[in-house]
């Protein structure tokens, strides 16, 4: 099971936190901080995987962004990593050649793709099609560009 | 700008947004989202309703303030009131704030569930998703009591929506692993087991998540899982990669579907069922193969998805351990990935290969790529695959090969990362302790260590090699040796000094006789590295001069030259002055003899678990340290093999502090045992004084009223009556035990003529050696008098000793019998293994006079925490999660005696409907498992 999920930054800026278990605050900074500490400081090239505590870390950098997130002991790193990956494209396919920028307008969206994807640190549904027919339904409820334009900044 | 804006873009938030990312200081970001707060605040305090869109906005940008890493204290109530928003977007942020600032105050959570609850039964399967999701997020105790008994209906009922049942199988899940006590499985069982055979794939591998943990928690309940599970795994190895749809992940078939089977699957033993069996080894051989088969796609993608099924069942493999032809094919395609050039797949290499280290079939073929390990250890880039490298080498060393690869890890260490010192550290001392065949290789190692990595050699390792040190006198004049000619180097770690100083007040004697290392030579080198220790180790140094004025009378005038010198008599530090001016008292006042009494050698350290090894627990955390501990010693269980390190098995003995110098405490002459006066050595007060059989001894009934109590502990007290009471303590270790009998006189009047024995009957008396010393003959009124017994186990016994005492109160002659609680158990060493290593024994004593079984009613209350503390007590290692049914308890330990050794498996299955339990013994012996079986039966 996952544990944690996290986005950050190469210069550690946290873009996205989802936790699958329960922490205080004060634990999930440290995380935080053990984690951005830890794979930025790693070499370019190096594996992806790490332990950490009795967890197992498992991180990969697509463009300026790092995903990574802490597995229990058993679980299958490699596998991981395609999890990773596979959020990327429900990213992409989401918002089109994604970037770190769209992450941080439209964070509300990146934590609903993922909703769609992961739960309770399992995989939810693995099928690309239909995690992408998902979120466009939903976006299907929601109001059109004019609505968006005409709508007050503040 | 976002460079896309889909959906509902907020056009406000965007803007702030913005404004965040063009602030050029910390200080310019605060004053704009306090700005934002106080804007939020007033529209939500405002006289006029806000419609849902602002609402929503708010509480989105609250949202977005808060992961930036500030806190936020309102607008939980406006996002509570979003969830009851008929428009999807609206619940969706609602929700989305409530998962992520959870927030325990319970008006709302009573709020939100009553949304949840809501939506749950809406029949609108967007909005059960997002009600569903709420609960996994959130997970609290408060919500598994709202709707633990909801989720199960939804997921099994006919009707729902394959995505909902989905979300309801992990949610389901989620809330098993904070309450499991709340979500009773019982009735939904079968139906949760055939969500297996379902259409969907998304839900078959939602449904395996949840089975494979509520499996693990209750594997007899789920057993029919696994022909499902095989099933459905066979038919997708053996599908083409188009077969599975979407389910194809860069032409691998269902990848996560395969890895969770195969992960459900190592929940149990391979499938006795023949059919199914050859049927899993099919797909098991299959997926080999697959592994030679070139790549279908170049991608990663492609060759990770793949090998993470591969190395999935791999790792069933191993939990299985029964097929060897699978194993050696494992362990060679694992030595393949060794020597690959992708990283990350010799990272996994290394670290499965220690999982099949530990398996008895398989550790020598993993031996076999010693060199490519040891390679990698000195050629990867990478720090955590060398750190890998390093567990692996640990994993797989044995007396076979531990001088080589403790060499390479010693080599290692010179350039290691700093991160990781440590642990290597704790690693090479480990081994060198538990497979050194020659502790002269020991201490050399150890000493070598000190020098090459000084500042990472912990405290417990250098306590561990003087406690090893002291307990084997065959090694005591070769490692004062070393240590003096360690100490001749100019600049030597700290700890080397405080080892030398120690072992060279120990055994200085030893080297003495050679003039270039005559006791002055001696002195004068430790008290050459004297002003550049810490206080701590001057301390030390101290005790060690006292203990040569003791050693060596002619080095007295000097060392009292020293102590009496202002810089020890006034130092400043209360501890160091402490210490000199009541050692140079010592020295003048006290005859040769008391100081010879009092500065006595060390006494053996009583056996217990390595503090090194605890140390190298705690830092890995538990469970990452299984190897040599639980996977080979098995051996000794059979009795075969006798340990020739017994000092690294484990024990349970409550070990003291590990702080054996007593540094920084009251002086308090660290090193004179506290139990001096009896005779130090176990063994060398048996020539003293054999307690006589004493058949003559007038009987009166023998009293055993305490005796059972005393079966799963050591001490407390054993009879009272109105004149005297009891009690006793005792400790034992291996086929010796000691046994200190506290007689305390109650009244006010001395007893006289005081006399006690211990008396063996019949063929006790060959079974059981004990030696009693004799005790002062009067005991004052009030009084306590101690008597110490050593015991030593000949063979095994069932019958138990008689203590009878005889004393003289008022005129009167008292007599009192009392059967002394010295039971066969008393001799058990514990022994950890694991589930697999555990059958196995388990199987092989299967013939009808190893076991002895009992079936018999609770005399207590069945509580868990109590039986373990129990069997803990009865002295076998308590086996955690080696049994499926979690509610069972099995354990494993040697019964040691003078001639032979026992191994002994136990597994108590309680059941509270019946109140009953049935508690099964396997010995290599019937009369051990016979004599177990009813002291321990006796215990519940």
């Amino acid at each position: 099971m996952m544990r944690f999920l996290l986005l950050f930054s190469r210069q550690g800026k946290l873009r996205l936190q989802k936790w699958f278990t329960p922490l205080v605050e004060r634990e999930r900074k440290k995380v935080v901080r053990d984690m951005t500490l830890m794979v930025l400081g790693r070499p370019p090239r190096s594996c992806n995987f790490l332990h950490w505590k009795d967890l197992k870390v498992v991180y990969k950098r697509y463009a300026s962004l790092y995903f990574c997130c802490g597995l229990d002991d058993k679980d299958n790193e490699l596998l991981a990593l395609e999890v990773l990956h596979r959020y990327v494209e429900l990213l992409d396919k989401y918002f089109g050649n994604v970037c770190e920028l769209d992450i941080i307008f439209n964070f509300e969206k990146a934590y609903f793709i993922l909703d769609e994807f992961l739960m309770g640190g399992e995989v939810q549904e693995t099928s690309k099609v239909t995690v992408a027919k998902s979120i466009e339904a939903s976006d299907m409820l929601q109001e059109t560009m004019e609505e968006y334009m005409s709508k007050p900044a503040f | 700008m976002p460079a896309v804006s889909k959906g509902d873009g907020m056009r406000g938030l965007a803007v702030f947004i913005s404004d965040i990312r063009n602030c050029k200081s910390k200080e310019a970001e605060i004053k704009r989202i306090n700005k934002e707060l106080a804007n939020i605040r007033s529209k939500f305090k405002g006289d006029k309703a806000l419609d849902g869109y602002s609402k929503k906005k708010y509480v989105c940008k609250l949202l977005f303030i808060f992961l930036l890493g500030h806190d936020i204290d309102f607008g939980h109530m406006e996002a509570v009131n979003l969830l009851s928003s008929n428009k999807y977007t609206e619940k969706q942020i609602g929700y989305l704030f409530i998962s992520v600032l959870v927030n325990s105050n319970s008006d709302l959570i009573r709020l939100i569930n009553n949304a949840i609850k809501n939506d749950l039964s809406s029949r609108n399967p967007t909005f059960m998703n997002l009600a569903l999701h709420c609960i996994a997020n959130v997970g609290s105790r408060e919500m598994a009591e709202a709707f633990a008994a909801d989720i199960p209906r939804i997921l099994v009922a006919g009707d729902t929506m394959d995505s909902v049942k989905q979300s309801a199988a992990l949610c389901l899940l989620r809330l098993n692993r904070t309450s499991p006590d709340l979500v009773p499985m019982g009735e939904w069982t079968s139906r949760v087991v055939h969500l297996l055979n379902d259409q969907h794939l998304g839900v078959v591998t939602a449904a395996t998540s949840l089975i494979t943990t509520l499996a693990q928690k209750n594997p007899e309940e789920f057993k029919t899982s696994v022909s499902l599970a095989v099933a459905r795994l066979s038919r997708i190895v053996t599908s083409a990669s188009t077969d599975l749809q979407d389910y194809t992940y860069y032409f691998v078939p269902a990848p996560w579907l395969s890895v969770k089977l195969l992960r459900l699957l190592q929940c149990y033993p391979p499938p006795e069922d023949a059919a199914i069996r050859g049927r899993l080894s099919e797909c098991l051989e299959t997926i080999l193969n697959k592994a030679q088969e070139p790549p279908k796609s170049k991608k990663v993608q492609h060759s990770n998805a793949k090998n993470a099924v591969l190395f999935e069942a791999i790792s069933l493999i191993i939990h299985h351990d029964s097929e060897p032809t699978l194993l050696v094919r494992a362990c060679n395609q694992l030595g393949q990935f060794l020597q690959h050039r992708e990283t990350n797949l010799r990272y996994l290499a290394l670290e499965s290969m220690c999982t099949l280290a530990s398996s008895e079939f398989s550790h020598e073929a993993v031996k076999t790529h010693i060199e490519t390990v040891i390679n990698a250890l000195k050629t990867e880039r990478d720090v955590s695959v060398r750190q890998r490298a390093v567990d692996l080498l640990y994993a797989m060393c044995d007396r076979s090969n531990v001088q080589q690869i403790v060499a390479e890890m010693l080599n290692y260490l010179e350039t290691a990362d700093y991160s990781i010192r440590e642990e290597i550290v704790l690693k090479v001392a480990i081994l060198a302790e538990k497979y050194a065949v020659d502790y002269t290789w020991y201490v050399d190692t150890i000493l070598n260590l000190i020098r090459i990595a000084g500042d990472y050699v912990s405290e417990e390792v250098w306590y561990r090699v003087i406690q090893i040190v002291i307990n084997r006198d065959d090694v005591q004049g070769y490692a004062a040796k070393t240590v003096f000619e360690a100490l001749q180097a100019p600049a030597c770690h700290e700890n080397l000094v405080k080892v030398g100083g120690y072992i060279l007040g120990e055994f200085g004697n030893l080297i003495a006789g050679d003039p270039r290392s005559s006791p002055l030579v001696q002195f004068n080198l430790l008290h050459s590295k004297f002003h550049l220790c810490s206080v701590p180790s001057r301390a030390l140094l101290l005790s060690t001069y006292i203990k040569f004025i003791n050693l060596f009378p002619e080095v007295k005038g000097t060392i009292q030259e020293v102590l009496r010198s202002d810089s020890q008599l006034r130092n400043a530090d209360v501890e160091l002055q402490q210490r000199a001016v009541e050692y140079l008292r010592l020295s003048c006042i006290a005859s040769t003899d008391i100081l010879a009494t009092v500065l006595e050698e060390m006494p053996p350290f009583p056996e217990r678990e390595s503090s090194i090894l605890a140390k190298l627990k705690r830092k890995k955390g538990p469970g990452m340290v299984p190897d040599i501990e639980e996977g080979r010693k098995d051996k000794n269980v059979n009795g075969g093999m006798e340990p020739i390190s017994t000092n690294a098995t484990t024990k349970s003995t409550p070990s003291p502090s590990t702080d054996l110098l007593s540094l920084g405490s009251s002086p308090a002459l660290s090193s004179a045992p506290p139990s001096s006066s009896a005779g130090g050595l176990l063994v060398d007060v048996f020539t003293e004084n054999h307690a006589p059989a004493a058949p003559g001894v007038p009987m009166g009934p023998v009293a055993d009223d305490n005796f059972s109590r005393f079966v799963c502990k050591n001490n407390g007290v054993l009879f009272e009556n109105q004149l005297v009471q009891i009690g006793l303590k005792s400790e034992f270790r291996q086929n010796l035990g000691r046994m200190y009998i506290f007689f305390g006189n109650k009244t006010s009047t001395q007893f006289l003529n005081f006399s006690s024995s211990v008396i063996c009957q019949d063929s006790l008396k060959t079974q059981l050696s004990i030696h009693i010393k004799p005790a002062d003959p009067t005991v004052d009124g009030g009084a306590q008098l101690q008597q110490i017994l050593n015991i030593e186990c000949v063979s095994d016994f069932v019958e138990a000793p008689v203590l009878s005492i005889q004393f003289r109160y008022g005129g009167t002659l008292q007599n009192i019998a009392v059967k002394l609680p010295i039971t066969l158990n008393k001799f058990f060493q514990p022994t950890e293994m694991t589930s697999q290593d555990f059958f196995q024994r388990w199987k092989q004593l299967s013939s009808p006079q190893q076991e002895v079984q009992k079936i018999f009613k609770a005399k207590h209350s069945m509580d868990t925490e109590v039986t373990k503390a129990k069997i803990i007590g009865f002295g076998v290692a308590l086996l955690d999660r080696v049994d499926p049914n979690p509610s069972n308890f099995v354990g494993a330990g040697v019964i040691h005696t003078k001639t032979t050794q026992v191994g002994c498996l136990l597994r108590l299955e309680p059941n509270t409907q019946a109140q009953m339990y049935r508690l099964t013994l396997r010995t290599s012996r019937d009369t051990v498992s016979q004599r177990l079986c009813e002291l321990l039966s006796d215990q519940f």
